[in-house]
């Protein structure tokens, strides 16, 4: 199994078994990483990447197995994994909202003075360089919670490799990144492969493994599947294996011609940086909206939403003007919008699948205000079976894998029965079955006649999904098109904003998200 | 195939220092409203009651504020970790009764005054053991403290007025230096030591940590639950301190000594700009807190206001004070 000449790993996990609660999440695992190796973790959504990961970084205990470092076993807690030089960049960032960079990038190592009081300068300094190092471009006195996703993401990336690791392991860095966001990442990755650090590299993107990987491991249900080098590692061979079968078509044509106009956005504004934007979709028409991470495409969806006050312009519904501008008042005219941040603002983490399934349409499944436990149950099943969780109905949100807890955010939204549903980058973090089922419900959503909006940073999801593009930039529309024979360097242009004689091709958004 | 991708023109800068440094001086200035709030009101005291605009007095407005004002430092490392001592009240009144029981027994001044921060200090480390090692939620833990404390109290001192034949530490709430009473030089030693450790301590960062993020510190290798023990054993200790100001004054333990102190530490803290979700707050702040609460108790009985009016107003000035605060900060773009 070990396709390397090196002569000893660095890690040799043996028989790894994890379990929550009786469930066996990660079963008899085997993996060995190497120095100057890029080892790409693939699998379904919930088959124990994230789990296996965290046994090695000493945050979950195994049940069974063995952990070797450098040829010797060993046993850890989050401090000695550290010390024995293993690190882990999260899945759901871990950010002090209220601290500046530097104390977070001190947090858990601070810097002492010889009188055992905080050293700030030197904490300071120490931040300066390790931001260098990743490229950052942001002070450190900057207080975390005013970065950007990425630039926070920056700064545990900044963290982890602030001690020169062995083993650093990415949990899924790139599902919240733009673009160039994600070319620094790549970049980072292959100095520290340069560096001779062992990585493990976690995605869903085809595109990356087929850049970073040096070997690829699939899991399936928490079970070793296999282990290829990447020459062997296509698509096709990833996938298979991931699922347990070939997947034929990730996208599906035939829906019904689209009907009248249902959402219709005039001079949409908030004042400032968004707007006036002008927008119209249709009854079972798909519309997608691409542009840069930060264009204003999730602010233009809180203004339709009445998230956030709208300043200038009008929402109509069916014809009908939406007069109030808050989230309830959109709701009862038949809007609802799928966040993209189902960690804070889409999903109740402490509670359990059913209750956040339920939780925008509790007038369904309560008479007088009292709710109908058996009605509960109903929805949550049939959600549970036509979304494919296998998670039980009880199972707390916090506990679920990235992509289950997207389709119950779905599900949730969903249940609202809407006329116009907007969903914001609905595939973050899901794995390519859980893709398809997506894009299928969607389809399906929108030939029942609902007009949908999709915001996307992956442009074959919207070249294969959607029936028209329409791209913002810096607070604009600046294109529409309808979907035909659209490439991807047509759209990144007008979200780039530059001039078409100049071919803007950008490696990462220009590669197929599957072949 | 490259990665090297041109950046396009039209997009910003990923850091934009400028601004940065304009957010951080709204950040830092959570405590400017009050802070405002509380020089307006000084100059309309100092018109509408002369006598307020007086050294004597000022001093009088700190002395009587300086038990609330301890409690409010220990109750603000408490609140920054998202945590919430309802307790103080009653630990007030323990350990000034523990210092006074002693004083009668005859003990010498130094006895009564480390036992009543002993018992501070374990009243503390009792909320902490519960809250922190058997993880049960701080409202709960710290309700039941204030309502067994106050039983202590009540049997401490027999349910009356508990007066010993002399106590050897009067000084602390009775005599000046230089004219400044010492309860208000213990009051100032408490703010500059608690900025300290909260600031340029290790601790007072793992502090703020835990308030921002206790998944992150936990993950980070921060010993959360011992940093949380102690911030419910500083929260006691500085109900220790209070509790001997209290009884130094007063010479004799009441039964119901400190009742509802715990609620205008809280206020405060409050007051401060410190965030009951936790990770955000400082002790400028409180201080702040504490003294706008003096003054105006202080201006209300300067003008002969009747106590329970004096009740009614505190409450809505209350309100009144962190409804503009949220509204300074509702229009500074937070
Ligand atoms: N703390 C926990 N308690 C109970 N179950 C858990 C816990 N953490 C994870 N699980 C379960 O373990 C399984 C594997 O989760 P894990 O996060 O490792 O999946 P993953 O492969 O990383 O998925 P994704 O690609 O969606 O991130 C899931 O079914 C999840 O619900
Ligand atoms: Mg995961």
């Amino acid at each position: 199994m070990a396709i390397e000449n090196s002569p000893r790993p660095v890690v040799r996990l043996r028989g790894i078994v994890k379990r929550f609660a009786g469930v066996t999440v990660v079963n008899g695992v085997d993996l060995d990483l190497f120095a100057g190796q890029v080892h790409v973790l693939a699998g379904e959504n919930g088959a124990g990447k994230s789990t296996l990961m965290k046994v090695l970084a000493g945050i979950h205990k195994p049940d069974a197995g063995t952990i070797e470092i450098d040829g010797e076993q060993r046993s850890f807690d989050v401090r000695t994994a550290k010390v024995a030089g293993i690190a882990l960049v999260h899945q759901e960032l871990l950010i002090a909202p209220n601290l500046s960079v530097a104390d977070n990038l001190a947090m858990g190592r601070e810097y002492r003075t010889g009188l055992g009081t905080l050293n700030r300068r030197r904490t300071r300094e120490r931040a300066r360089e390790q931001l260098a190092r990743v490229g950052a471009t942001f002070p450190e006195t900057e207080r975390a919670e005013h970065l950007s996703t990425g630039q926070q993401q920056l700064v545990e990336i900044a963290r982890s490799i602030a001690d020169n690791p062995k083993v650093l392991i990415f949990d899924e860095p790139s599902a919240a990144l733009s673009a160039r966001e994600v070319a620094n990442l790549f970049r980072i990755v292959e100095e520290q492969r340069a560096a001779g650090t062992a990585i493990v590299y976690i995605t869903h993107r085809m595109d990356e493994i087929e850049k970073l990987a040096d070997v690829v491991t699939v899991l399936r249900d928490g079970k070793f599947v296999e282990t290829l080098p990447i020459a062997e590692a296509s698509p096709e061979a990833i996938v298979t294996r991931m699922v347990g079968r070939p997947i034929e078509a990730l996208f599906s044509e035939n829906r019904p011609p689209a009907g009248e106009v249902v959402l219709d956005v005039s001079d949409l504004g908030d004042g400032e940086n968004i707007g006036p934007i002008s927008l119209e979709v249709r009854a079972g028409e798909v519309v997608g909206m691409a542009g840069l991470v930060g264009s204003g495409r999730t602010e233009f969806a809180r203004l339709v939403f009445g998230a956030d006050e709208a300043k200038t312009g009008t929402v109509r519904i069916d014809g009908e003007l939406l007069r109030s501008t808050s989230p309830m008042g959109a709701m009862r005219a038949g809007v609802a919008l799928v966040p993209e941040s189902r960690k804070d603002q889409g999903l109740v983490l402490g509670e359990s699948i059913a209750q956040n399934v339920v939780m925008a349409s509790f007038g369904s499944v309560s008479s007088a205000g009292v709710i109908r436990s058996r009605a509960v149950k109903k929805v949550t099943d049939s959600e549970r079976t036509r979304m494919g969780i296998k998670s039980p109905r009880d199972m707390k949100v916090r506990q679920l894998s990235g992509g289950n807890q997207q389709k119950v955010l779905l599900s949730k939204w969903l249940q609202t029965n809407p006329k116009v549903l907007i969903l914001d980058e609905p595939t973050r973090g899901v794995d390519v079955g859980a893709k398809a089922d997506i894009y299928a419900i969607i389809n399906a959503i929108a030939a029942k006649g609902v007009a949908v909006l999709v915001i996307s940073s992956e442009l074959p999801e919207l070249l294969g999904l959607v029936d028209r593009i329409v791209v913002m930039r810096e607070g604009r529309l600046v294109a529409a098109f309808p979907n035909v024979d659209l490439t991807e360097e047509a759209v990144m242009q007008h979200a780039f904003g530059v001039p078409s004689t100049q071919t803007s091709s950008n490696p990462i958004l220009s590669k197929k998200a599957l072949s | 195939m490259s990665t090297t991708t041109t950046a396009p023109p039209s997009v910003p800068p990923v850091g934009d220092a400028r601004r940065s440094a304009f957010r951080q001086f709204l950040d830092r200035s959570d405590q400017l409203g009050i802070g405002v709030a509380l020089v307006l009101l000084v100059v309309l005291m100092a018109i509408i009651a002369p006598y307020f605009w007086s050294v004597n007095n000022l001093l009088e407005v700190m002395r009587q504020v300086s038990a609330i004002a301890i409690l409010a430092a220990g109750g603000t490392f408490v609140i920054l970790t998202a945590g919430i001592d309802l307790s103080v009240g009653s630990a007030l009144g323990v350990t000034a009764m523990v210092a006074i029981v002693l004083s009668s027994a005859d003990a010498p001044a130094i006895v009564s005054i480390v036992g009543a921060l002993a018992a501070g200090a374990v009243i503390g480390a009792i909320n902490g053991v519960f809250i922190s090692r058997f993880a049960l939620p701080a409202f709960i833990v710290t309700l039941a403290a204030l309502t067994f404390l106050r039983g202590f109290v009540y049997v401490g001192t027999g349910g009356t007025t508990l007066i010993p034949d002399s106590i050897g530490y009067g000084w602390i709430g009775q005599d000046s230096i230089l004219g400044v009473p010492y309860a208000v030089v213990i009051m100032l030693v408490v703010y500059v030591v608690g900025w300290f450790v909260l600031n340029r301590t290790v601790f007072g960062r793992q502090v703020m940590a835990i308030g921002g993020n206790a998944e992150a510190a936990r993950l980070s290798g921060i010993p959360v639950r011992r940093v949380i023990f102690l911030v419910y054993v500083i929260s006691g200790l500085t109900a220790g301190v209070a509790g001997l100001i209290v009884a130094s004054r007063l010479e004799s333990a009441v039964p119901d000594l400190g009742t509802g102190y715990e609620l205008n530490a809280i206020a405060a803290i409050v007051l401060g700009g410190t965030s009951l979700a936790g990770g955000r707050g400082s002790l400028v702040g409180t201080f702040i807190g504490a003294i706008f609460i003096a003054v105006i108790t202080n201006g209300m009985t300067l003008l002969n206001v009747q106590s329970f009016y004096q009740q009614i107003i505190m409450g809505f000035v209350i309100l009144l004070a962190v409804l503009i605060d949220r509204l300074r900060r509702g229009t500074a773009g937070d």
